[in-house]
């Protein structure tokens, strides 16, 4: 017999007695009823920031101020022409010496401040990890209570890869001392803004 | 579960070298206790916790008890999102499956985040000996790796070291400067020394944490990121996983990750809980499902809910034998309470020290998100052992009275005049928080049918 048969068969062969049945999940109310709130606490918990973008004030512009020196500021969301693309590269490896990636979150969950991001948002997985610092954009409104709440949606079951972000890539590992960019992403910062007009239209056009 | 010796673990003996070390002693005890007292904090931020745990354990044994048909399910999704599918009866016959794998597509550098499985089927030590060679990726895997010690915690790997520790080895095996022992500096030169490894790899290794029937979906969680780094880097991805970790339905997840790093760390989420359902575009995806002893365990009616832990460490934490002992005493792939019940069933003369490394205080059962009772399956194991006369007679004695010693706060601190410096160097709040810390969650264990005192005086009768 191969490995698949005789394993699934020893699995049957040796079923728990008894009935065992599969629970339903009941709703549990929200920690908070502030979404935003909660998942501001949330991120800042994980090592991550959050802005709102200034009225009257340019995205690109308002990023770059947010990290001075830093030269190299790729776009995956497709809101900031100013910058190059993050699909322009030709291997998940080429985006090894970005500074600074932007992209967008399909949506965020405030009992843990994560952002759902998958290769849609993502274009290429790796921006995610090899860049020094992460931007993320957020539609305030495109929050969800909890951890429950997110996995109620399709999302996930609609792409190849998708990750729950929650702050920036971390470490206790020696001697318990917390260390941000263990080997991904030094810093994550999220800026509360909708989506810009022109890229809806870019995105349905396309 | 090394192949050279198959010699039985003298848990005391190795135990007691653990505590003659002061500062490490003192720092492995507090750093777990801490770890302990932070999950605690998120348990009390949860008002549904102990109604998460008892969906967690009721899905699990769901799951088991059909195990077969979520296996077939799981597959069937697997192989439409396009990812290859294998099974291994064994460790032999996964690593045999990946070095296949890896050789049909040329690969001969592989990176690799943590998985407990790889560590049981002993499969770097044999990808090493056919050519390949391997990066782990995870920091404290890393340094367990480059100073050739297995890790000492499924969670927390190196948390035995200090980092005077890792300094050394850093500077033996990567450079760097062996004086300079501040904890930024080391991981960054890790960092460093590591992203250039990944860059160039040809294949990545990753376990999971869960498996998704209904989707396909193999979820991972870590905090630094490195496991999406070894899948997404590289153009070939292998899952290594063992067939435990099915769970029936996406929202399933909502109710273990929730309780997972929140019992693991104490922190509400893992920094990325990533979902793997199919290879990007022009990458490939294999994920070996692994039974190595499951599908047995599955049939005994004492231990099979065992197979419902997530691997969360908690149990470890609160062990006041495992926070006092260290991981690699307990010589086996699996340490701390939850090790002291898996490793007997692939083993029971070699690892029949085991199950008295316990006080059977119930601390583990009261903390452990799926509800296991691991300390009535540690006196179980512990009749199974003694009926199979498996417990040598001269050891009989010093294997008992380390459980009693390493756990009970008096005795312990007479043991030694090491201890003793390890007692006072400590902050008083906290020796004396930790005293009582076994009792102080929402619930009492059940207590054992009969004490251990009773067993043991029958014991020595019969004996
Ligand atoms: S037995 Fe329970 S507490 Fe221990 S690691 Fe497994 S799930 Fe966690």
């Amino acid at each position: 017999m191969s490995a698949r048969d005789d394993i699934l068969a020893a699995c049957r062969a040796a079923r728990p007695p008894g009935d065992h049945p599969l629970p339903n999940l009941p709703a549990f109310a929200p920690a908070s009823s502030d979404l935003r709130a909660g998942f501001e606490q949330g991120l800042a918990l994980m090592g991550g920031r959050s802005f709102d973008l200034p009225a009257g004030t340019a995205l690109g512009a308002f990023i770059a101020a947010q990290f001075p020196g830093e030269r190299l500021i790729r776009d995956a969301s497709g809101e900031l022409p100013e910058f190059p693309r993050v699909d322009a590269v030709n291997r998940p490896r080429d985006l090894e010496n970005v500074d600074v990636a932007v992209v967008r979150a399909r949506f965020g969950v405030a009992e843990t401040g994560s952002v759902f991001l998958s290769e849609s948002e993502l274009q290429v997985n790796t921006v995610g990890y090899l860049s020094q610092h992460l931007v993320v954009l957020l539609d305030p409104v495109a929050l969800v209570a909890g951890i429950a709440d997110a996995y109620q949606r399709r999302d996930f079951g609609e792409v190849r890869y998708a990750s729950l972000m929650t702050g920036p890539s971390a470490t206790a590992d020696i001697e318990g001392v917390l260390i941000r960019g263990a080997q991904g992403v030094r810093s994550l910062t999220v800026i509360f803004c909708p989506r810009t007009i022109e890229d809806a239209a870019a995105r349905s056009a396309g | 579960m090394s192949p050279e010796t198959h010699e039985p673990v003298d848990h005391a003996a190795a135990a007691a070298r653990f505590i003659a070390d002061a500062p490490h002693l003192a720092f492995h005890d507090t750093r777990l206790w801490e770890l302990r007292q932070k999950r605690d904090g998120q348990m009390h931020g949860v008002p549904e916790w102990e109604t998460l745990r008892d969906l967690a354990s009721a899905i699990k044994e769901h799951t088991l008890s059909r195990l077969a048909e979520y296996l077939e399910q799981f597959e069937a999704q697997a192989i439409a999102n396009g990812v290859q599918v294998h099974w291994a009866r064994d460790g032999a016959e996964h690593n045999a499956i990946v070095l296949r794998i890896l050789r049909e597509n040329n690969a001969k550098t592989l990176v690799k985040s943590k998985s407990m499985l790889t560590e049981e089927c002993e499969m770097s030590p044999f990808l090493a000996q056919h050519g390949i060679t391997i990066t782990e990726t995870d920091l404290g895997e890393r340094i367990q790796q480059l100073d050739d010690e297995p890790p000492s915690h499924i969670v927390v790997p190196a948390v035995h070291k200090l980092r005077t520790d890792v300094a050394r080895v850093f500077a033996r095996r990567i450079g760097g400067d062996p004086e300079n022992t501040d904890a930024h500096y080391l991981a960054e030169h890790c960092r460093v020394t590591t992203r250039p490894l990944m860059l160039d790899a040809d294949a990545g290794l990753t376990g999971a944490n869960f498996l998704v029937a209904e989707t396909g979906a193999m979820v991972v969680c870590t905090n630094e990121g490195n496991a999406d780094l070894s899948a997404n880097l590289p153009p070939l991805h292998i899952v290594s996983v063992g067939i435990e970790k099915l769970i029936p339905r996406q929202a399933d997840l909502g109710v273990f990750v929730r309780l997972l790093s929140r019992s693991a760390l104490g922190s509400p989420i893992t920094q990325y809980t990533s979902h793997f359902r199919g290879a990007r575009d022009g990458g490939r995806m294999h994920i070996v499902l692994v039974d190595n002893g499951r599908s047995k365990r599955l049939g005994q009616a004492e231990f099979w809910t065992s197979l419902k832990c997530i691997r969360c460490g908690a149990c470890m934490n609160t062990c006041p034998v495992y926070r006092r002992s260290g991981g690699l005493s307990y010589g086996a792939v699996y340490s701390g309470p939850i090790g002291a019940i898996i490793n007997p069933a692939y083993d029971p003369a070699r690892y029949a020290a085991l199950p008295f490394a316990s006080t059977l205080n119930g601390s583990c059962t009261q903390v452990c998100p799926v509800r296991i009772n691991i300390h009535e399956q540690l006196y179980a194991w512990r009749r199974i052992i003694a009926a199979g006369g498996l417990l040598p007679g001269k050891k009989r004695l010093v294997m008992r009275l380390a459980g009693v010693v390493l756990g009970s706060p008096a005795l312990y601190r007479l043991s030694t005049a090491l201890a003793r410096t390890a007692v006072r160097i400590l902050p008083r709040g906290l020796l004396y928080t930790r005293l009582n810390g076994w009792g102080r969650d929402r619930e009492l264990p059940t207590p054992p049918s009969e004490s251990f005192a009773s067993w043991h005086a029958r014991r020595k009768k019969a004996g």
